[in-house]
């Protein structure tokens, strides 16, 4: 019984343990600086909701209001738009970034309760699952009509905010822009066997198979995922890795989003090892998308969302997304970057997006076909 | 031999059934029930769908391959794990290895590396084309084996989780009275003997507690998994969420993967069944002298550390290296650093006290009741990331509107996920303390209460130590959690390098990925490693 001594100022003991000491002063620490930083948000809710979102405490602007965006759309992409808007409009925007999926899950979960006043998402899918449930207020008509017709909600709920072209990047060590095929349906050609790469999880792919049944209807669809399968594409997990794996040779070939290459050039230097190339004639392989947004049914402060929207497709904001993001603008009047083919040179397809709501059709093909 | 025998029975402290008190079973079964709110969520959104969903669902020969291979890659994580974890442990902690400190420190710090970091590294370094392929192309090899699917998860996992078996072994191997090993040493059993039937058994609940944080995390991972292309459940879940919307099949696959953790505690109880022990230790033991096994050793730590920590923070300094030459601006990430700090220390903290009296019930009290309970809390673990961080979000927005999205149902969410990591060093740093102490101190006495305060917590004080420091490593890297149930705008160290990479923004991610590795290896230094038992 030599190995621990039970002393009679066993309190003593305790405290004297440098390990349970160090354990509360975390603990207390961690909730005194829990309590000093009480989110503006929690505070809110904690009163009781009695405070309307005009007259809640806001410790610089009263009047304004906030508003709370819940962004698919990366930091680095949608932190200086917000900033701009919040010194132009005086409303305190607060933004929550996530994965636009999980985000679209998120306010399908939060259900009437969702703190989130509006949704910023990366792709038209997330836009049309909150659709489906019924989870957006209509937009201002003024709003709509600044965006054309194929990039918005036919129903007037959300608008595009910018575009992203569908593109082959290729590897410039082992092609050149002239050895490309002109159609999306070449690369079912035993000859590029082992040189695709994809990723068929991502969004913007799932909707240019979406696109793809659209345009060409199931049965080519369905040979044109056969015939890809066929020649053993590589799985990526997302557009950038497959972009990365083209430059670095893993294949020769994938199919991506246009502006990704021209983030990477600006990173690692113009001798990035990848190129894009636009499939013509209007082939579904150039199908061009819009991320987009919309206002929640649960907005607290509605006039400061559509105020936001529209601030989305401003002059101002929409020259941003040209100059620093690479994606195509959604109004007239902007100019785009150098060396980026302007939108209205690329033989996109004649689809619209709204009829690209069936994604349920193309995850399940893409389970038969053993794509996912 | 029958001295051995008779020595190991020593260790089988006789244990009398005696009911909990209700200062240990009470908050035991509230910390349960915590635990257990994720799989209610699961519950009532797989019942939405109806016995039709579900069927199809679980029917689906799709469903039994992932099931095949989420099984699959556990099992190997696990037993290279335990095989990498064992001999590093009794090397930095029971020999005269130069440098045995600092070896123990480097060892355990793995464990901080995100694995949707070290899956990106080990992608850029021994993926086609990458560094390791550059390197050998002089010499004709123009392709490597393939680093996609089963192997380069598994190898991924495995250097980026061993640290907890690494760990647990290490405290076990620290607290351990050296006088059996003496004794079998003088009736003449060679080392390599000693070590397998005297060592090796006394080290079980320390491995096993280890090898479950292992497996458990090898089935909820999805950053390495994802990005080595392995369809394991959490991939296959993660498609289900983003692909489709549709809540019913993600629900319905969590919940297999519950089954299956279930049937894996099956099987573990039934090896804990005779891993009860307790002993008093009363002094160090003497450190084994190596020799010139030396050599070995240290290759062998160094071989371990090259590729668990030298390789990714070598490649994350040249991402933030090629950055900052072509003219990258870096912004500060201080007051991130700070909440990855707090946030992380708040979880460790509370995981501790809440871990504590599901350890007392399993280790003091044991039985149905705390066999149920203390597994209850390791289903939290098992869960992918998100699926765990949605169903807060469902219990949070529609039942404590007030609380959602503040620190609060954040560190409870940490707790949730990460409390066995709490749970199974406090249970085994018990398991070694001899309960009649406890006993007579009751006998003396004193009460319930001041039996906890006085005896059983300082005996459990290097499981609480170890076990805060691993909520607080794991939680500086949570990702999934922290986005969707943080206070609006409240950036942690993660989410700065998740904001990075999610754009290709490689230098941006590499200097949060630094700071959040440096800023963990002190609280791993000074509460794991240099914690002494006086």
């Amino acid at each position: 019984m030599e190995g621990v001594r039970v002393s009679d100022g066993g309190w003593g003991r305790l405290w004297r343990s440098r390990a349970i000491c160090l354990v509360l002063i975390m603990t207390l620490s961690g909730l005194l600086a829990a309590c000093g930083q009480e989110p503006p948000n929690g505070g809110e809710q904690a009163a009781g909701g009695t405070t309307s979102e005009t007259t809640q405490e806001e410790p610089f602007r009263p009047e304004e209001g906030s508003l709370v965006v819940y962004s698919g759309r990366e930091e680095a992409l949608v932190e200086p738009v917000i900033e701009q808007f919040e010194e132009e409009s005086g409303v305190d925007a607060q933004v929550r970034y996530g994965d636009t999926a999980e985000l679209a899950a998120t306010i399908l979960e939060e259900g009437d309760n969702s703190p989130a006043d509006v949704f910023f998402a990366q792709d038209p899918g997330a836009l049309g699952a909150l659709t489906d449930e019924e989870r957006f207020r209509e937009l201002p008509q003024g709003t709509l009509e600044r965006v054309p017709e194929r990039f918005r909600s036919p129903d007037g709920l959300w608008v595009g905010t910018s575009g992203r072209a569908r593109v082959v990047a290729y590897n410039t060590e082992v092609l050149s822009e002239s050895e490309m095929p002109g159609s999306i349906f070449a690369f079912t050609d035993p000859e590029w066997s082992g040189r695709i790469g994809w990723a068929p999880t991502n969004g913007s792919f799932q909707a240019f198979v979406t696109a793809l049944r659209e345009i060409e209807g199931e049965d080519r669809a369905r040979e044109w995922l056969e015939g890809i399968q066929a020649n053993d594409p590589l799985v990526y997990p997302d557009n950038l890795t497959a972009l990365e794996g083209v430059a670095a040779g893993e294949v020769d070939v994938a199919f991506v989003n246009h502006y990704y290459l021209y983030r990477a050039i600006e990173e690692q230097g113009a001798d990035f090892g990848a190129r894009n190339y636009y499939l013509k004639n209007g082939d579904p392989g150039a199908l061009v998308l819009a991320a987009g947004a919309g206002v929640l049914d649960t907005a607290d402060n509605p006039e400061a969302s559509e105020a936001f929207v529209e601030y989305l497709l401003s002059q101002e904001a929409q020259q941003f997304f040209a100059d620093e993001t690479y994606e195509y603008p959604m109004i007239d009047g902007v100019e785009s970057e150098e060396g980026l083919v302007p939108l209205s040179e690329i033989e996109s397809p004649n689809v619209d997006l709204s009829n690209l709501d069936d994604l349920q059709g193309t995850l399940e093909l893409l389970q038969e076909t053993g794509v996912l | 031999m029958s001295v051995l025998a008779a020595l190991a029975g020593r260790l089988q402290g006789a244990r009398v059934r005696k009911r909990p008190p209700a200062l240990v079973w009470v908050p035991s079964a509230l910390v349960a029930a915590a635990a257990v709110l994720p799989l209610v969520y699961l519950a009532v959104r797989a019942a939405e769908g109806g016995w039709e969903d579900i069927s199809e669902t679980v029917l689906n020969g799709d469903t039994l391959a992932v099931l095949a291979r989420s099984v699959a890659l556990a099992t190997l994580v696990t037993g290279a794990a335990v095989v990498l974890a064992v001999p590093l442990a009794w090397l930095t902690a029971r020999t005269d290895l130069p440098g045995r400190e600092a070896w123990g420190v480097l060892a355990a710090l793995p464990l901080v590396v995100p694995s949707y970091v070290g899956g990106l590294v080990l992608v850029s370094t021994l993926g086609p084309s990458g560094l390791l392929q550059g390197f050998l192309e002089p010499f004709g090899v123009e392709r490597l084996p393939s680093i996609y699917g089963l192997p380069g998860a598994a190898l991924a996992l495995m250097l980026f989780t061993y640290p907890y078996v690494f760990l647990t072994v290490r405290g076990v191997l620290k607290d351990m009275d050296p006088s059996l090993e003496e004794a079998a040493r003088g009736l003449g059993s060679g080392r390599w003997t000693v070590f397998f039937r005297v060592t090796l058994p006394q080290l079980r609940p320390g491995i096993v507690a280890g090898g479950v944080l292992v497996a458990l995390y090898a089935l909820s991972d999805f950053g390495a998994v994802s990005l080595l292309q392995f369809d394991s459940f959490s991939r296959e879940i993660y498609t289900q969420y983003t692909s489709a919307f549709d809540r019913t099949p993600a629900a319905v696959l969590a919940l297999m993967l519950v089954c299956l953790v279930a049937v894996m505690f099956l099987l573990e109880s039934r090896s804990r069944g005779r891993a009860g022990y307790a002993q008093n230790r009363t002094r160090r033991a003497a450190p084994v002298p190596l020799g010139r096994w030396r050599w070995p050793a240290l290759v062998f730590c160094g071989g371990v550390v090259l590729f668990a920590l030298v390789v990714p923070v070598g490649v994350l300094v040249f991402w933030l290296a090629r950055g900052l030459a072509s003219g990258e601006v870096l912004s500060p990430v201080w007051e991130s650093a700070w909440h990855s700090v707090y946030v992380s220390g708040l979880a460790a903290g509370v995981a501790a006290l809440a871990a504590l009296p599901v350890a007392v019930l399993a280790a003091r009290f044991p039985g149905k009741m705390a066999g149920v309970v203390e597994r209850l809390t390791y289903f939290g673990f098992a869960l992918p990331a998100i699926v765990l961080a949605l169903a807060l979000v469902f219990f949070g927005a529609n039942y404590a509107p007030a609380l959602y999205q503040t620190l609060p149902l954040l560190i409870f969410a940490y707790v949730v996920h990460f409390l066995p990591q709490a749970v199974g060093p406090i249970r085994a740093s018990l398991l070694q303390a001899r309960p009649s102490i406890e006993e007579a101190a009751r006998s003396l006495g004193r009460g319930p209460a001041a039996v906890l305060a006085t005896v059983t917590i300082p005996l459990a004080r290097s499981g609480l130590v170890a076990g805060a420091a691993l909520v607080f490593l794991t939680t500086m890297k949570e990702l999934p959690a922290t986005l969707l149930l943080g206070p609006t705008e409240f950036g942690t160290l993660a989410t700065e390098v998740w904001n990075a990479t999610s754009g290709a923004f490689f230098a941006r991610a590499a200097a949060p990925a630094l700071i959040l590795i440096v800023l963990s290896a002190p609280p791993l230094y000074l509460l794991a490693i240099r914690e002494r038992i006086r």
